[in-house]
């Protein structure tokens, strides 16, 4: 049985197909990477599979018991709301200091125990939200874009804490990623959304040749691979009007076929302005 | 020693603030300020129906204002902002219970104790209702506490977890509800939400965790039922609005501690 398992699986945003018919399992230890260009309902796939979105069609089920930890991509705590790191850490089960401190230091955030939520910079609270998780022993960690707004060195870093933390315990990772191409090395399966599953499979391990290390800079130690997308549809038919059912998707996949995706060709992977984590 | 009128109305307001000071906490996290109040008024209603029907005014207050919260859960995100629909319904509440009690010919219901309080007339069985009442609240915020503030964090973190944010906020609401219905005496329908609001909301420029600034609430609270009491007594002023003022006064003096 899959931790988590979806089928047909549909979710609408005011009358609009955000997703439609996603078929979608996951095992334990594996590390899945769902990428996809802005609003290809990237967010909504994994809130439905936590059970945060309300679906139209389809069935999300869960292995009994299932313990998630779960990152999500943006947290507002109100200001009205004092709390410490190692409070916030106690949420909603209570855990020993030695359990905190362990935590803190494994997520690379030692010592931040008694400083308060609000102070934390965007990195360290995005730390301290896996630190969190991690207090719950998940079967399976959920992270919506944890890298964003981190440098490519922290990508690197974050993708190998990902793949130790998956080592120690065992535990699976479903990881969002806003990069199209550039995904952690480790991940088992990489799946293209838009809309619908556009394609999957695994990703090729970045080599040492040097005109990959001009492109993914020096210092990455090998966390980061590429992901090869292999459409065999276009997507021009589909901007703004949802899923079309006159165009079914299903196409047995044809790698040495052309498409038109957008987004078919490797870039610089910090398109955006690192800044301070 | 419970013979003395003060000494009853000392009790019976320290008693409320027990439960006002971590519920005002909650209040004030979640934002629900103006759900209070509509809350607190609907039990103007609530008493106009328990004298029309002839039942206990505790069962009839928690009764309307539960009913007020779960319409307003209900209705708001069907189209209407949650402001919106506060707006609309604090105000006919305490309309509607208003004209409903002027139907009342047989009884003559004295609206401005139910509007402004009347702690000094407080009596033993008010007391241990206002102490039992307010008891029941703080067991059941104990009892949710972890899962509430994990949900006042994120409902998302929440369900993530397994909980289930939604049961969590009604058992707010059944403690606003409760923490009405024992307060009306003491500081009136149009005054509940500020004995809430208040002493929370001055708690928090001296907490450094949730936990302080409920128990802190609590004291603020006591503090300004003591203080409001004395005042009353000496200048000859309403007790329940003078017992605000100081709660409002603490507040000020709160706020002049230079932020750590």
């Amino acid at each position: 049985m899959h931790l988590i398992s979806a089928t047909g699986l549909s979710v609408h945003h005011g009358g609009v197909d955000v997703l439609a018919d996603i078929d979608f399992g996951i095992d334990r230890g594996e590390i899945v990477t769902i990428v996809g260009p802005n609003g290809s309902g990237k967010s909504t796939l994994v809130r439905a599979l936590i059970g945060l979105e309300r679906t139209v069609r389809g069935d999300v089920t869960h292995q009994p018991g299932l313990r998630i930890g779960y990152v999500p991509q943006r947290l507002h705590i109100d200001a009205t709301l004092p709390l410490t790191v190692a409070r916030f850490l106690c949420l909603p089960r209570w855990v020993g200091r030695a359990e905190i401190s362990a935590a803190l230091a494994r997520t690379g955030v030692e010592g931040l125990e008694r400083r308060a939520i609000s102070a934390l910079s965007g990195g360290q609270f995005q730390r301290v939200l896996l630190a969190r998780a991690l207090l719950s022993r998940p079967d399976i960690l959920i992270l919506d874009e944890p890298t964003q707004g981190l440098d490519q060195p922290g990508i690197a870093a974050f993708y190998r804490l990902l793949a130790d933390l998956r080592r120690e315990t065992g535990c699976a990772v479903l990881l969002v990623s806003h990069d199209l191409h550039v995904v952690m090395a480790a991940s088992d399966r990489v799946i293209c959304l838009n809309g619908h599953i556009c394609c999957q499979g695994a990703p090729r391990v970045v080599s040492a040749a040097p005109e990959y290390r001009a492109l993914f800079g020096l210092g990455t130690g090998g966390a980061l691979a590429l992901y090869q997308h292999v459409h065999d549809h276009d997507h021009e038919h589909d901007v703004g009007h949802g899923h079309d059912p006159e165009h079914p998707h299903s196409h047995p996949h044809d790698p040495e076929h052309p498409h038109s995706h957008p987004h078919d060709h490797p870039h610089p992977p910090s398109d955006e302005p690192p800044h301070a984590g | 020693m419970l013979d003395d009128f003060l000494i009853r109305a000392a009790l019976a307001g320290v008693g409320l603030t027990l439960a006002t000071g971590p519920l005002g906490a909650f209040v004030v996290w979640r934002r629900m300020a103006y759900f209070g109040d509509a809350t607190a008024h609907a039990a103007i209603l609530g008493v106009a129906l328990s004298f029309g029907f002839g039942i206990s005014v505790y069962v009839g207050i928690i009764a309307v204002a539960l009913g007020m919260a779960i319409t307003v859960a209900s209705l708001a995100g069907r189209g209407h902002t949650m402001d919106a629909t506060l707006g609309v319904l604090a105000h006919s509440a305490l309309a509607f219970g208003l004209v409903a009690a002027s139907f009342l010919t047989e009884v003559r219901v004295d609206l401005s104790a139910w509007l402004f309080g009347d702690i000094l007339a407080v009596g033993r069985s008010d007391l241990v209702i206002v102490w039992l009442g307010a008891l029941a609240v703080l067991a059941l915020l104990a009892w949710r506490w972890q899962a509430l503030l994990t949900a006042t964090v994120s409902d998302e973190l929440a369900v993530a977890a397994g909980l289930n944010p939604r049961r969590e906020g009604l058992a707010l609401t059944l403690a606003l509800a409760l923490v009405v219905a024992v307060a009306i005496k003491i500081v009136g329908a149009l005054l509940i939400a500020a004995m809430l609001i208040i002493p929370a909301a001055a708690a928090r420029r001296l907490a450094r965790g949730p936990e302080g600034m409920a128990a802190l609430a609590s004291l603020i609270g006591a503090l300004a039922v003591l203080a409001g009491l004395a005042a009353s007594l000496r200048f000859d002023t309403p007790a329940g609005p003078s017992i605000v003022a100081a709660a409002t006064s603490l507040f000020a003096l709160i706020a002049l501690v230079p932020r750590r």
